[in-house]
């Protein structure tokens, strides 16, 4: 195998809990299995940084199993481009790679949300996931007062993290109510491990104030953000800060498979029982086809695993405990609901794309997300509308067009697949060659 | 009877609504439909180089005064417009190549567009990423580029300030032979004429048509503000001349006020969906890698396609579809529409009104084909 051409029987994309997962099932049941993820680690998002100091013994247990299975990491490759069936066109430090599947199982994670609001773009505003994952890479939050806000189950673990990281947490702001974050924890009763987890970390913030019910609506600062203004819809006041870690949730990845032609359900790759989506030989698995959390991806990556590598029996043995996490995944979508006030946070001169400076007054003189992205250029940046037409589906209502290559901005040579670039260094006539460009004296554009 | 509107115009790409901001300018009661939002189809696909062309008389005649028109307008663009007259760049590899730039050359100066030739030094300090060895260049100065979404919407904008009516998400179904149009939904509108300027997909109002659709693909870059200056178009397809292929690619790239690069550019028949058509696409970065080594360590954030409306002899339909009848055509402007968009706007309000047009317009009379007379 070249180090640009591979070649295997199942491929995961995501090496998060639900693709690491999916991979040892896969491996376990005698598959060519490989892992493509785009950072160094193993993990995803929630157990990054882990390898090397493994912490949270679930981590640890699915890290060394996936180790022992035989599975590949193809680690640092950014998947870009499905070009045809059974390839993946992706990007590595060393060059371009082609990586060759009979079974793809899609585990793409999740992104944070975020909602403008006045000053969210100023430097010191992260998103609570983000913020955590620079404090677990060595960025210093040390001393630092940070007020953490938006919604999710999120703030509550990520504030947990950054005081034991020595920072000064100021409050918690969750934009859901009381009484249904209450009724959350309701639900949790179910779920002892999940219960004990939260009393731990309640446990530990003991002394934060957690409030529901308000959200931010004012960030201000000069190079930096300074304070931000809170409101619980009645009453505003401000708290001073250096950070603000702010997010609404998360939204699923689901670039690469739209890419591959995958069917969603209200905005969430749609699967069957046995976590195949509507492309053949497809499956998905995690938070793309649903916000469930690390728990509920590792069953559903377990069952995406066994099916794909066809052993139907042990995936069928573990719906059941699929659907407990689904309701969990259920109760987690109706408490952290966003409330309609989050809609109008922003005011016309709030930027609402960041990659091409467009303002919430400027996109509000369009009739669609197509219109607006043509005319104000939002969406047409680097991030390719992942930040913005998240947020414009929220505030408008707007859907989002298909997808188009790359799935992640890649570089230019990226795109031209190895078989055709090692044909064209050799020499070698490529398929296309018997249609090189006809006899008309035409300019081209 | 009296009509509603003495003109409706199908279609809201930038053909459409230069159409629309000559008609009203001339007082005119105009109304645009488009079954999408202004510029949704092949002019939000498109390149927007503004370029004076030379395959033939006619093509240039109406290029040449179509960028006239876009000098003239250039005081009143807004920003948003993004003209740059960056000027074009015709790249010669070799020898053979360099006796095509003279012949442009004459070509142009002939009819008073300016030039300058390139030599092999001339040319590497005039673009440094462009590879070592190309053996010269014409470069066109009072070429430019544009935005071509903003383009089309600062028209309509300039249509409405003449009293004209725009409406989107509004498909039609059928042009009356009476100068109306019947809507999707049966409902009809009435007007003295109307005007099919609908692109690539005109033959679906005017059965028989000769206008295809030819795909062409388009990559921009993330910002890599100076890369290139111009925008540079090999002459390389002189010497495709042993290949019968229908598909085609050529190195054309555009720098764009952004700082982005929007490389091109393929062309192929018989290719009506959208999809991205990955060996087409690799063999024109390829090319363009040829050309601009570096290229291929650039970030890249986009793909997509869009369909020209090609025609047989590679120039528009303007006019009455059949003689003195009520029902006009204004498409198959194929990979130029976004130049000769002011010139056919100019044109088709001339006729309209019966005025001198300032350019011969039979060469692109629908007359010249059957099917247009259906
Ligand atoms: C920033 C962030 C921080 C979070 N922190 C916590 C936390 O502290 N506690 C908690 O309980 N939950 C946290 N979550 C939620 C948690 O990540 C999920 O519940 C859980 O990890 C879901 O697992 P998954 O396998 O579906 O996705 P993920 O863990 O997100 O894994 C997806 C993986 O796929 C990779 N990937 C995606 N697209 C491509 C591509 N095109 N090419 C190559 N690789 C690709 C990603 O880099 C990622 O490694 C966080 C989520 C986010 C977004
Ligand atoms: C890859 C590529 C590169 C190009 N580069 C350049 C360049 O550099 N320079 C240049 O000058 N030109 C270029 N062109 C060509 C240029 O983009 C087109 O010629 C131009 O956009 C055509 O404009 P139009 O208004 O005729 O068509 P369109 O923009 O396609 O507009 C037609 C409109 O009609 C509407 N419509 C169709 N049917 C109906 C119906 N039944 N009811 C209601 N509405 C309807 C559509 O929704 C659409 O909005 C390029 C084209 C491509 C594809």
């Amino acid at each position: 195998m070249s180090e640009r051409r591979f070649d295997f029987e199942i491929v995961v994309v995501g090496a998060g809990p639900a693709g690491l997962a999916a991979a040892c099932m896969a491996a376990e049941n005698g598959k060519r299995v490989a892992v493509v993820d785009d950072t160094p680690w193993l993990g995803g998002q929630i157990w990054r940084g882990q390898q090397a100091r493994p912490l949270v013994p679930q981590a640890q247990k699915w890290i060394e199993r996936f180790r022992r299975s035989g599975a590949t990491l193809l680690d640092r490759t950014s998947v870009i481009a499905a070009p045809r069936a059974g390839v993946l066109l992706a990007e590595h430090a060393n060059g371009p790679r082609e990586i060759h599947w009979d079974k793809l199982i899609l585990a793409t994670g999740a992104r944070e949300l975020f909602l403008p609001f006045p000053g969210w773009t100023l430097p010191g505003i992260l998103g609570p996931g983000g913020l955590q994952s620079l404090a677990k890479s060595g960025w210093p939050v040390s001393g630092q007062r940070v007020v953490v806000a938006g919604s999710g189950p999120l703030l509550l673990a990520v504030a947990d993290g950054l005081k034991k990281l020595g920072a000064k947490i100021v409050s918690i702001a969750e934009q859901a109510q009381w009484g249904r974050v209450a009724g959350f924890g309701a639900t949790l009763l179910a779920h002892p491990a999940k219960l004990a987890q939260a009393a731990r970390i309640k446990w530990r913030l003991l002394g934060v104030p957690y409030r529901c019910g308000v959200w931010p609506v004012k960030a201000e600062g000069d190079t930096q953000i300074r304070q931000v203004t809170l409101t619980d819809g009645q009453r505003s006041w401000t708290e001073a800060c250096d950070l603000l870690a702010c997010g609404f949730g998360l939204a699923p990845n689901v670039e690469l498979p739209l890419a591959l032609g995958c069917e969603l359900l209200e905005g969430f790759v749609w699967v069957d029982a046995w976590q195949a989506t509507s492309a053949a030989h497809v499956y998905c698995a995690g938070e793309p086809t649903g916000i469930g959390g690390a728990d509920c991806a590792l069953v559903e990556g377990q069952i995406a695993g066994h099916t794909a590598s066809e052993h139907k029996a042990e995936a069928q043995a573990l719906f059941q405990e699929r659907s407990r996490w689904h309701e969990f995944r259920s109760a987690l979508a109706r408490a952290f609901a966003l409330r309609a006030e989050l809609k109008s946070l922003a005011t016309a001169d709030t930027l609402v794309c960041r990659c091409e400076d467009v303002s919430l007054g400027r996109m509000k003189q369009f009739a669609g997300w197509r219109d607006a992205k043509l005319q104000s250029r939002c969406g047409m940046g680097a991030c390719q509308g992942r930040v913005c037409g998240a947020a414009a589906k929220v505030i408008f209502g707007w859907g989002m067009e298909s997808v188009r290559p790359p799935v992640l901005p890649a570089r230019i040579e990226s795109l031209i697949s190895v078989a055709e670039k090692e044909s064209a260094e050799g020499g070698k006539a490529s398929t296309g060659s018997e249609c090189r460009a006809p006899a008309l004296r035409e300019y081209e554009n | 009877m009296s009509q509603t509107y003495d003109i409706i115009i199908v279609g809201a790409g930038i053909v459409g609504a230069a159409c629309a901001a000559e008609c009203a300018r001339a007082g005119l009661k105009t109304l645009v439909l488009d079954r999408g939002p202004v510029s949704g189809g092949t002019t939000a696909a498109g390149m927007g180089h503004i370029v004076v062309m030379d395959d033939s008389e006619a093509q240039f005649a109406l290029t040449n005064y179509s960028r006239r028109l876009w000098m003239e307008l250039r005081p009143e663009l807004p920003a948003e417009v993004e003209y740059d007259s960056c000027g074009t760049l015709w790249v010669a590899a070799d020898g053979e190549e360099l006796a095509e730039v003279r012949r442009k050359q004459a070509f142009y100066t002939e009819r008073g567009v300016r030039v300058e030739v390139l030599d092999a030094e001339d040319i590497r300090s005039a673009e440094p990423n462009l590879r070592p060895g190309l053996a010269g260049g014409l470069r066109v100065v009072e070429d430019a580029v544009v935005y071509p979404p903003c383009a089309a919407r600062f028209l309509l904008d300039q249509s409405k300030r003449h009293g004209a009516e725009l409406r989107t998400s509004v498909t039609v179904h059928e042009l009356l032979g009476d100068g109306g149009v019947r809507l999707a939904d049966g409902s009809r509108i009435s007007a003295g004429r109307c005007v099919s300027a609908t692109g690539p997909w005109s033959p679906a109002l005017t059965p028989g048509l000769p206008v295809r659709k030819r795909k062409g693909h388009l990559v921009i870059t993330d910002r890599h503000p100076g890369f290139v200056r111009h925008q540079i178009v090999e002459l390389g397809y002189l010497k495709s001349a042993h290949s019968m292929g229908k598909d085609s690619v050529a190195f054309n790239i555009q720098p764009r006020q952004t700082g982005q690069m929007l490389i091109g550019s393929s062309r192929q028949f018989d290719a009506e969906d959208t999809a991205v058509d990955q060996p087409i696409l690799e063999r024109m970065l390829k090319r363009a890698i040829e050309y601009l080594p570096s290229l291929g360590r650039l970030s890249s954030i986009r793909v997509w396609t869009g369909h020209r409306a090609a025609t047989p002899d590679k120039l528009p339909i303007i006019g009455p579809s059949v003689v003195g009848d009520r029902v006009w055509l204004a498409t198959g402007h194929e990979g130029l529409g976004i130049t000769t968009s002011l010139g056919t706007g100019r044109l088709l309000a001339d006729l309209l009104l019966g005025r001198r047009t300032e350019i011969p317009a039979s060469p692109y009379s629908p007359a010249r084909f059957e099917g247009a007379k259906a």
